[in-house]
Parts: C-alpha cells; sequence; structure tokens
C-alpha cells in the first residue's frame, strides 16, 4: 500500500477537533442524516456489509452483534459504550475520547437508532477524569445541537446519553461484567448464554460496544460499507488504531492499513521510528498485555485479526508493548502475571487461585530462588486456568483466565533459555531488567 | 457522633446524587451506587461507614451491598487518605520506560512508601495498574490528572509543586 490515507485520525491534533464546531467544519456530522433516511435494518446490514469487528479486544463482527437484538422485544433496549480501557498497553479510547469525542457522539446516534436504543449509557474507567470531562462537554453540546434529546435532528426519534464512571477495576471492560457494574454491582462477570444481546442492562437487550468502535461507523456510513470494506482485507474492513509503548523511538497511537507488519510498524520512520540506541527487538506483545507473545522471529506477521489467528495469536485491543534485547523475561511476565493475580475478580476458582500462584512463582525465579520443576508448576497451573494452543480454551466465566494465562505460556515457551539462566543462575542476569528513565543516564 | 457532612455538603450531595437517580428507571436506582460513592469521597476524601448507609437509603439499597461495591473497586477509600493522590503506574509499559526507579525516587523524596501518607496528611502514595497512558511512560496521576513522560527531574518538580499546594491550602 503506497499511498496510504488516515480516515479515523485525518483531523486529530487540529485545534478544536474535540468540539462540536471543530468537527462539523472537518465534515463531522454529515453521516447521521443520511443514516436517518435508511431502514434502521438497512444500518445493521451496512454495518455488516463493512466487515467492521469490534475494537475493544475479541474482534467479534459488529454488524452481527447488532443483528442479535430481538427485533420484537417489549422491553426498552440500550446502548453501552465501553470506555473502560484497561488492558495494559491500550491507551487508543483515551486518545479518540480527547481527539475526537463527537464522532463517537454521532457513532452513537447512529446505532442507537439502528438497534432502536433509545437510552446509551457511556461507561468510562473512573481514572480517567478529564476524559469524562471532555465526553460531558460533548453531550451537552448535543444536546444544545439538537443530535441527542426528544428528537434526534427532528426525526422524532428520542435520545438521552449519560456518561457513568467506573471505580478502578479491570474486569470491568468485559462486557458482562460492565453492565453487572453499571446496575451498581461489583464487576462480576456473567454466565453466557444468555448474551447481553437479549439479557442485558436491567435483564433488557443491549449492545455492548468499544468506543473505537462506535468512533468508526460515521466514517462507514458516510463513505460506503462496500468501500470502507475494501479498505481492509477479506474479513476485516476499514483501518485500525494501533498503540504502540515499550522501547520505540516514537511511541503512540498510529491509524494502520489492516496489512502493515508489526516489522513496519516498529521499524519504518513513518511509523514507529526502530529502537532507541540501536539495540534489537527481543520480544512484541501485539494486542494487549493478555496476548500471547511474539518472539522476534514472528513480527513479520500482520497486525490484523486473521493473520494472527493463524498463528494462534490475537489483534486484542491493538495494544503493540515492544521489548527490546535488554529486557529481562522473566521480569516482565511476572510484572504482567502480578497485574492479573491484581485484578481477578475472585469468581473463578482457577483463576483466582492460579493467578496468585503465577506470580508468586515468577517472583521466586527472578529473586534466584526458581527450582527446575517450579517451570513445570508455572506451565501447570496455567493449563488449569487455559490450556494453549489454541486460544478460548479456558476454564473460566470470563476470558481474564485465559488473559493471565496466555503470556505465562507463551513467555516461557518462546523464551525458556532465559527462565532457565535464573534458575542456573540463582539470580537475573539482566543488569537493567526493565528500562531505565529518560534522564537516569545510558542504559548499560 | 458528629454530623457527617455540612449544610453544604449535604445540600451538593443531594443534587448531585439526584441527577444520577434520574437516569435510570423505576426499581434500578442501585445503578447509582457507584456515582454516588464517588460523591462522598470528592466531598470527605473517603468513604465512612455512615456514608455508605447514605448511599443506600438514596439509591433503595442497602448498606451491605454498597459495603461490597466500596470495597470491590480500587479507587474508593474506606479510610482517610492523604489530600493528594498520588498513583505512580507501574505496569508493564511503564516498567520498561523505568517505573521502578521512579517508584524508588519518590519513596525516598517523600519518605514514605507506597501505600503510605506523609506525616502532614498532605500526599497519599500508591502503586497503580495501567492507568492508559503508555505511549507516555511512566505516568503519574495526581487526584486523577496525569502527569506523563515522567523524569527524575520531572518528579522532584512534581513533589515540589505539591509541597507548594499543600501550604496554600493549610
Amino acid at each position: 500500500m503506497s499511498q496510504f490515507e488516515r480516515i479515523l485520525t485525518k483531523d486529530w491534533f487540529k485545534p478544536a477537533s474535540h468540539t462540536y464546531a471543530g468537527y462539523k467544519a472537518n465534515g463531522g456530522y454529515e453521516a447521521l442524516p443520511m443514516a436517518l433516511k435508511m431502514q434502521p435494518a438497512e444500518i445493521i446490514e451496512q454495518i455488516k456489509i463493512s466487515n467492521l469487528r469490534g475494537r475493544g479486544g475479541a474482534g467479534f463482527p459488529t454488524g452481527m452483534k447488532w443483528s442479535f437484538v430481538p427485533k420484537d422485544s417489549p422491553k426498552p433496549k440500550y446502548l453501552c459504550i465501553n470506555a473502560d480501557e484497561s488492558e495494559p498497553g491500550t491507551f487508543k479510547d483515551r486518545l479518540v475520547l480527547e481527539q475526537d469525542p463527537h464522532s463517537l457522539m454521532e457513532g452513537i446516534a447512529i446505532a442507537s437508532y439502528a438497534l432502536g436504543v433509545h437510552t446509551c449509557y457511556i461507561y468510562i474507567r473512573g481514572e480517567y477524569l478529564e476524559q469524562a470531562e471532555i465526553l460531558e462537554k460533548a453531550i451537552a453540546e448535543c444536546y444544545e445541537a439538537g443530535i441527542f434529546g426528544k428528537s434526534v435532528l427532528d426525526s422524532g426519534w428520542a435520545l438521552d446519553v449519560y456518561v457513568h464512571r467506573g471505580a478502578g477495576a479491570y474486569i470491568c471492560g468485559e462486557e458482562t461484567a460492565l453492565l453487572e457494574s453499571l446496575e451498581g454491582k461489583k464487576g462480576w462477570p456473567r454466565l453466557k448464554p444468555p448474551f447481553p444481546a437479549v439479557v442485558g442492562l436491567f435483564g433488557s437487550p443491549t449492545v455492548v460496544n468499544n468506543v473505537e468502535t462506535i468512533n468508526t461507523v460515521p466514517s462507514i456510513i458516510k463513505m460506503g460499507a462496500e468501500k470502507w470494506a475494501a479498505v481492509g482485507t477479506a474479513k476485516s474492513g476499514g483501518t485500525r488504531l494501533v498503540c504502540v509503548s515499550g522501547h520505540v523511538k516514537k511511541p503512540g497511537v498510529y491509524e494502520i492499513p489492516m496489512t502493515l507488519s508489526f516489522d513496519d510498524l516498529i521499524h519504518k520512520e513513518e511509523w514507529c521510528g526502530g529502537i532507541p540506541g540501536g539495540r534489537k527487538v527481543k520480544a512484541v506483545i501485539p494486542g494487549g498485555s493478555s496476548a500471547p507473545v511474539l518472539h522476534h522471529s514472528e513480527i513479520g506477521v500482520a497486525a490484523e485479526y486473521e493473520a494472527l489467528k493463524a498463528i494462534d495469536n490475537m489483534a486484542g485491543s491493538g495494544a503493540v508493548v515492544v521489548m527490546d534485547d535488554s529486557t529481562c523475561m522473566v521480569r516482565a511476565l511476572w510484572r504482567i502475571s502480578k497485574f492479573y493475580a491484581e485484578e481477578s475478580c475472585g469468581q473463578c476458582t482457577p483463576c483466582r487461585e492460579g493467578t496468585t500462584w503465577m506470580e508468586r512463582i515468577l517472583r521466586k525465579i527472578e529473586e534466584g530462588q526458581g527450582e527446575m520443576k517450579d517451570l513445570d508448576l508455572l506451565t501447570s497451573v496455567a493449563n488449569a486456568i487455559a490450556p494453549y494452543p489454541p486460544i478460548g480454551l479456558g476454564t473460566t466465566i470470563c476470558a481474564l483466565g485465559d488473559a493471565a494465562a496466555l503470556p505465562v505460556h507463551s513467555f516461557v515457551t518462546k523464551f525458556r533459555e532465559e527462565f532457565e539462566q535464573h534458575i542456573n543462575e540463582h539470580r537475573c542476569p539482566f543488569p537493567h531488567p526493565f528500562g531505565v528513565l529518560a534522564d537516569e543516564g545510558v542504559r548499560a | 457522633m458528629a454530623a457527617l457532612f455540612t449544610a453544604d455538603q449535604q445540600k451538593k450531595f443531594d443534587e448531585e446524587i439526584a441527577k444520577h437517580l434520574a437516569r435510570f428507571p423505576e426499581g434500578r436506582k442501585a445503578a447509582a451506587i457507584l456515582p454516588g460513592l464517588h460523591i462522598v469521597q470528592d466531598l470527605l476524601g473517603w468513604i465512612p461507614t455512615e456514608a455508605m448507609e447514605l448511599v443506600a437509603k438514596a439509591c433503595e439499597s442497602t448498606p451491605e451491598r454498597v459495603g461490597e461495591v466500596a470495597s470491590f473497586y480500587t479507587m474508593y477509600f474506606r479510610e482517610p487518605k492523604g489530600k493528594l493522590l498520588v498513583e505512580v503506574c507501574t505496569n508493564i509499559s511503564c516498567s520498561l520506560r523505568g517505573a521502578e526507579t521512579l517508584i524508588r525516587h519518590m519513596e525516598e523524596k517523600l519518605g514514605i512508601h507506597m501505600g503510605e501518607t506523609t506525616e502532614d496528611g498532605l500526599i497519599t502514595l500508591r502503586e497503580f495498574e495501567c492507568l492508559g497512558a503508555c505511549g507516555n511512560a511512566p505516568v503519574v496521576q495526581v487526584n486523577s490528572r496525569f502527569h506523563m513522560d515522567m523524569t527524575l527531574k520531572k518528579a522532584d518538580q512534581l513533589i515540589e509543586d505539591l509541597r507548594k499546594q499543600g501550604e496554600k491550602k493549610s
């Protein structure tokens, strides 16, 4: 792809891109009147044709998710926007909220009309206080402009939109935990089925969509579903956002073509510009800390759903974490495992007990106290939560169990020699197991 | 026992919670428990047990259920904390860019460990999981406001600024 055109981020970082006036001046709110002239079923069909896949992590086709909502239910229907972005390494939705909140608003209006929704809740993680304030402003502007309220653009369609702040719990990004939390409970995921499309918020049909997913909807309606689909690959339409962090020269959110490889994303000048200090890539997490790690020999793969699935990996939330050759993989995995031990909600035994065990074993190895049999124990605990490959064999109600087990399986398999070295030498062999601060001195 | 809120605080609580309650259907008012706890914490800095009863009453729920919610989510404090809550992300992306060194430095500067509050009650320091600013690692939040691309120098400056802020308040 020689000429790549940004669609979703074309107006980011322009002054006032986050305001109603700024968005409208850049061609915003042109899709909504188009959508209101269509039948709701036509819009859902368009989203199906577009091959839009959910950007929260699972990559489920959005149009199909929308089509699961029963047409004849007498209950009210709800749309919930998942802005509980907490997957380690992920920060794209925060940028969407800061730079382009009105395309989310326009997407909400279009989706609500298509789904028969009159009430939408945006569930945003509690730590995003400034971003919640930005949303409140954008919503107020929308009521003012007649986008929300008793009659969306005088169509007679009523729509209310509210911001609802979470309070610090990774698990609430899981859609049924999100619904529990929104109902004022602790975030314990629900057993599925029934799926939220049938029994969701307050027992009513509910669609839960990620911020980026809904942010994308106006572009699809405006440019046409076929055209949007054609930008992507056979099963993944359009462009997607990835957030790159760790050891790269230019970390940040990038809108990329689905065909772009991690290698190019990391090294090409027009993307992340390579690794600082002339170092080499050791490993890359391709889709948030829940995804299996990629060995440097695997980074030629495209940063896209099907390509990653073919190698038993996942595109996840688009969080690309790059680790250079100074990184201690035991330390990195220990840090990731500590997160899951902290965030396991405690509902299912394999996850509640297993995440803590994995964290403890890894800390022991990193501190030089490990034994060879610990590696087998580690794998056996991970297997009890979710064997791998393939992805999706978890024994727990939600995917947090899988998310905790996948890094363990992949790190230990792909970088086994480092784990063995820690055990044999009774110490961490790396002078700086993690990176150093910018002003801390030259990395050893 | 002294009243939980001053008259002004009570008025603010009543106004704010009413806004949230109005967003949910009849019989589903418990949905306002999380917002209710946020409001209490904004007013008092933490959430005493008596406040949970108040939230329960407003949200047509029980103190037990509110207590369960308050203990599940990490942003709610069930005991007093410092006026300024300093949270350092140490998750993978921040750690890869030196967050561990940053914590040690901040602990030393403040003379407290992670999870503790300075003697003057101004600053509570704690480790936090991924804050969603990994492209600007390492990051720190002070009362849910971001401070990005942290360095040792920036940390010194931040602590100095926070102490000045504390002097002004007291």
